[in-house]
Parts: C-alpha cells; structure tokens; sequence
C-alpha cells in the first residue's frame, strides 16, 4: 500500500499510457459491435498483423535489431513509415476477414453462435499464420526510442515514448472522433448502429458501412500495433492474446458500442492494473484487471457509459 | 403507371406472410392498403422498400424492374418510407435525423428549402431542432419520422401507419398533411388501422386479409361498401 502511496503518480503516468493502447484497440471491438452487434474476435489479431507489418518496414529501411537508436529526424521518418504500414495492414486484414469470416455468413443469416465460431477461427488462423510463417519466439523491434525524462508531473517523470504514445493515441480518437459526427459515412455508421432498417430506409448501404467500420478499427489497431512496438520492444505470433481480450474488456468496462466507453475503460485498466500490480504484485496484474471488469459490470451491468448506442455516441 | 406490383409472394421461414398479391400506384395518386393487424401491409411496404426479399412475383417502379435491386438502391430510385413504429436514429438530434433523409441525395443544394417545407409541415419539428430524437413523445416522433421521409424529396411516400398511438386532435393534422404532400406533388401508398380517414383521404383503396387483395376500389366507393363498414368502419 506505501508502494502505491509513494509511487501513485508514476504508477499514473505508465497506466495512462498502456490504456491508451488498450482504448484504441477497444475502438475496433466497439465500432463492430455497434453495427453488427457481434464481438470480432479476430481484432486481436488485425492488431497483431499491425505489430508485425511495422518491423517489417523498418527492417526494409534496413534497421537491425541491435542497431543503435538512429537521428531524431530519420526516427520521425521511420515510425511515420512504420506507422503506415501498420494501418495499412491491420485495415486490410480487418477487411479480409469481415469478408471471409462474416460477410458470407451475414448472407445466409447464420445465428450468431456460428458468427462467434467463425471469428474464434479468423483469430487462430491469423495467429498460427505468423507463428509458421514469421516466428513462434518473441520478435524483435528495431531501437527507435531512448527513454528519457521530459518533465515532471506532480512528482512523476514522464519521458517522451510515453509522451509520444499518449498523443498519438489522442489524435487518432479525435480524427475517428470527427469522423463519425462529420462526414456523411460517419453519419451512415451512426445510422446502422441505432436502427439498421431505417439505415437501408434512408439510403446506407449496409454492406459498405460494415467494411468501412472494420477499416476504421483496423486503422486504429494499426496505430496501438505500432505505440506497442515502441513501448514493449517484442511482438510474438500470439501477442495478442491476452491484450485483444483487455481491450475486449475495456470495451466492455465503458460500455460496449459506445466509442467514448472504449476510450474511459482502457484508461481505467490501465490504471487499476497498475495500482493493483503495486498493492499485490505485479504477477496479479491480468487478475487484477479482470476482477476490475466484474466488479463493475456487478454494478453496471452495460458498463460504465451505458450500451446506450447512439445516445453516448452522438 | 409509378408503382406495379404483381403477383408478389413474401415469406418468413416457412410462414407465407403474402400470397401473390397485385397492386398499382400512379403518378400523383393517394393509394391505401387497409387490412386488420397481421393481414401483411407492413409486410408489403418492407417488400417495396427491400428490406424483405421476395420469393415470387416483381416490383416494378417507374417501368423499371426493383424486384431484386438493394434496398438502398431504391431510395436513391425515389421510393422513401417512414416505417411503422417510427424508426427514428433516438441517439441523432432532429436535425441531424432530418439530414439523414438527405443521405441517398445527389443535390444537396435544396436542404434548405426541403428543410423549410418539412419544418412548414410540422412547426414542432423546428422548435426541437436539437433534440435528441429518443426523448421525444410518440407523437413528436411520428412527425420525424414522417419528415425524415420527405427529406429525401421521394417520388413515392410509403407511409405505414402515420397515425398510430396519436391523440384524436393530432390524426386529424396528420391526414391532412398527408392531402398537402400529395397536392405538392408526391405520390402517396398509405397503410392504415384507420379506415375512415384513409378511405376519405385516398383515391383508390386496396383491402388485404391474411396476405391477398380481397376488395379494391376507389375511396369514395369502399367508403359506402356495407362489408367495409362492418369489418373496418366498426359500423353494424
Ligand atoms: N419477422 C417476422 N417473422 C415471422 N413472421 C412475421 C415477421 N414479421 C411479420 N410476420 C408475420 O407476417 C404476417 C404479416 O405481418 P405484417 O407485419 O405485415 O402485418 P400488418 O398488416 O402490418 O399488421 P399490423 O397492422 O399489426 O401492423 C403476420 O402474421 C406476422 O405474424
Ligand atoms: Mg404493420
């Protein structure tokens, strides 16, 4: 308990910045959810897909894994391009798999427990794809950041990978933020998640707005693939594991299909994994996120924010 | 000849909800499809509007075959419907459930004046420009909806039921709005509980019973027909 009276902030700071990585992969399970009203189980893997295709592009720049960290301009340039390729990746994955493991069920109207077979399937084959392919041991993440103290906040150091992560996860939740309210698809997304009939009554095309969603939450587990990379230096084939089911969790912590729950439950495990990993050890860490979710979910049951798709959300 | 529907057979699994029906729509024309709780109009709307995928029999609009094209499709053809039990987006504001009307449209040029004419309608739409549509009144929600529909300035206006759960005083203003959409030019397909005000609103009017087209006529006629008055007019 002293631990995490004496360390409260610091403890703060590096749980900020892991729910920052947990709430842009929630977005992904949340943008889904609210259109289809199905849980993508494979988004786990669109993330990793993410984390991979980055160390590819750098390794194309021909940066090794024991290469020293390079200029701070060429850093700019390479997490850009890594970046890209991540997005790039995850969105395309995502896409795949919403037309191969979900659209051709959609058309014969298959119940949902066969959608929830498909997805775990999606998730499996993607993961052991990069075991075989890549590597079934932790692969390696070129040098890109040296730690180093920017500043202090209330006594805690916040160094610049951390800076970095927190804004990079803040600019993407508010460009899909903008997104969604401002532009005519954004509106069409709304639309399928609080009342698909009247959606095709107005003239959204469902079919379109569903790609368009998994794009959008692929884009976004690009963008946590590539903050992942940097923060922990390793991706494995089955990374995203145990990280796709905190997001999950996340998503379901603020509310499941509202955008702004995803964005309140991933900073709040973040947290508390982090406080609770200071009272008891940080091996209880995954315990302590996932007692978390049941105690809220005992008190609120649709999550912190509420299911409340559209409301929350417009 | 705007709307021709022949022969149209729609299940659910294996329940026939319509055995071949057969009905038409002109320019212009005010048409009603009345029938008692379960008969299948609801059932027809969703088949014109593709919502529902029809085993038998075509829709055609505007001599151009719909039968099989999507439902988003037919909106941008011109068919818009304010679907029964209101359909509104209860997490979008009035406003931005009015531009959803607008989705399918090319010419986004006219928002304005289609906005002034919808608003002109229902004055009570304009005061809760605002609103979050899921906390309005039933009423107020029918209005949207209603409104929405016409947003999308739809050759044909498929109304299901516009009067449901409104009070006396409001079922009144509804039928005679609906007179005034028609007089502004659009075509009309109305389905009603109500057979008195859609029968004196309508110019020709189609009777369904358990998913087929028993009577038809104009409205004037099925007004006076003794068995409509006793099955639909609750008169003895
Ligand atoms: N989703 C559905 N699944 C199974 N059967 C359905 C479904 N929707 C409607 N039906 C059945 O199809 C028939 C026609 O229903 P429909 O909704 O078209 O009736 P309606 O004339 O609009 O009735 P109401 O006046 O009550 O609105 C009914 O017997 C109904 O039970
Ligand atoms: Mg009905």
């Amino acid at each position: 308990m002293q631990f995490l009276l004496d360390n409260f902030w610091d403890l703060s700071v590096t749980g900020l910045t892991q729910g920052a990585i947990y709430a842009l992969i929630a977005l992904g399970y949340t943008l889904v959810y609210g259109v289809l009203r199905l849980i993508n189980f494979a988004h786990s893997e669109v993330f990793v897909t993410g984390t991979f295709a980055s160390i590819f592009v750098l390794h194309a720049f021909g940066l090794g894994s024991d290469d020293p960290v390079p200029s701070a301009g060429m850093v700019v340039l390479y997490i850009a391009a890594a970046a890209v390729g991540a997005m790039v990746a995850s969105a395309a994955t995502a896409l795949v798999v919403e037309r191969v493991a979900y659209r051709p069920l959609r058309r014969r109207n298959a119940p949902p427990l066969v959608f929830l077979i498909s997805a775990i399937g999606a998730s499996f084959a993607i993961s052991e794809a990069f075991g075989v392919l890549v590597d079934r041991n932790n692969v390696r993440v070129p040098n890109l950041i040296e730690p180093q103290t920017q500043f202090h906040l209330f006594g805690a150091s916040v160094n610049n990978r951390q800076l970095l992560i927190v804004a990079a996860a803040i600019v993407m939740m508010l460009c899909l933020d903008q997104f969604i309210r401002r532009t005519r698809l954004g509106r069409g997304i709304r639309a399928v998640s609080q009342d698909p009939d009247s959606a095709a009554l107005m003239g959204v095309n469902k079919d379109r707005v569903i790609a368009l969603t998994f794009i959008l939450g692929g884009l976004m587990a690009g963008g946590a693939a590539v903050l992942y990379d940097l923060q922990f230096g390793v991706t494995r084939f089955n990374a995203g594991f145990v990280l796709g089911i905190k997001a999950f969790t996340a998503a379901v912590l603020g509310g499941i299909g509202n955008l702004r729950g995803a964005l309140l439950g991933g900073l709040l495990l973040g947290l508390m994994e982090n406080y609770g990993s200071a009272i008891i050890g940080s091996e209880w860490r995954d315990v302590v996120a996932f007692v978390f979710l049941i105690v809220v979910l005992m008190f609120r049951p649709t999550g912190i924010l509420g299911e409340s798709l559209g409301k929350a959300r417009a | 000849m705007l709307l021709e529907i022949s022969d149209l057979v729609v299940a659910y699994g294996r329940i026939q909800a319509l055995h071949g029906i057969s009905l038409t729509v002109s320019e212009g024309e005010v048409v009603t499809l009345i029938g008692a709780n379960g008969a299948g109009k609801s059932t027809t709307m969703r088949a014109i509007s593709g919502l529902r995928p029809v085993s038998r029999g075509s829709i055609r609009f505007d001599g151009q075959d719909l039968t099989h094209v999507r439902a988003d499709l037919r909106v941008v053809r011109g068919i818009s419907q304010a679907p029964e039990g209101r359909g509104i987006f209860p997490g979008m504001t009035v406003m931005e459930n009015l531009e959803m009307g607008t989705y399918a449209r090319r010419d986004r040029g006219n928002f304005r004046a289609d906005l002034d004419r919808v608003f002109g309608l229902f004055p009570r739409l304009q005061e809760r420009r605002t609103q979050v549509a899921g906390t309005m009144s039933g009423g107020e929600q029918q209005m949207l909806t209603i409104g929405r529909a016409l947003m999308a300035r739809p050759r044909l206006l498929l109304l299901d039921e516009p009067s449901m759960g409104l009070a006396p005083k409001l079922i009144q203003q509804i039928f005679s709005i609906i007179r005034e959409i028609n007089t502004q030019g659009t075509t009309v397909l109305l389905v009603e509980q109500n057979a008195q005000q859609a029968l004196s609103v309508a110019d020709r009017a189609y009777i369904l019973e358990t998913g087929s087209i028993v009577k038809e006529g104009t409205g004037r006629e099925l007004l006076g027909d003794p068995a409509i008055k006793e099955a639909y007019l609750g008169v003895a």
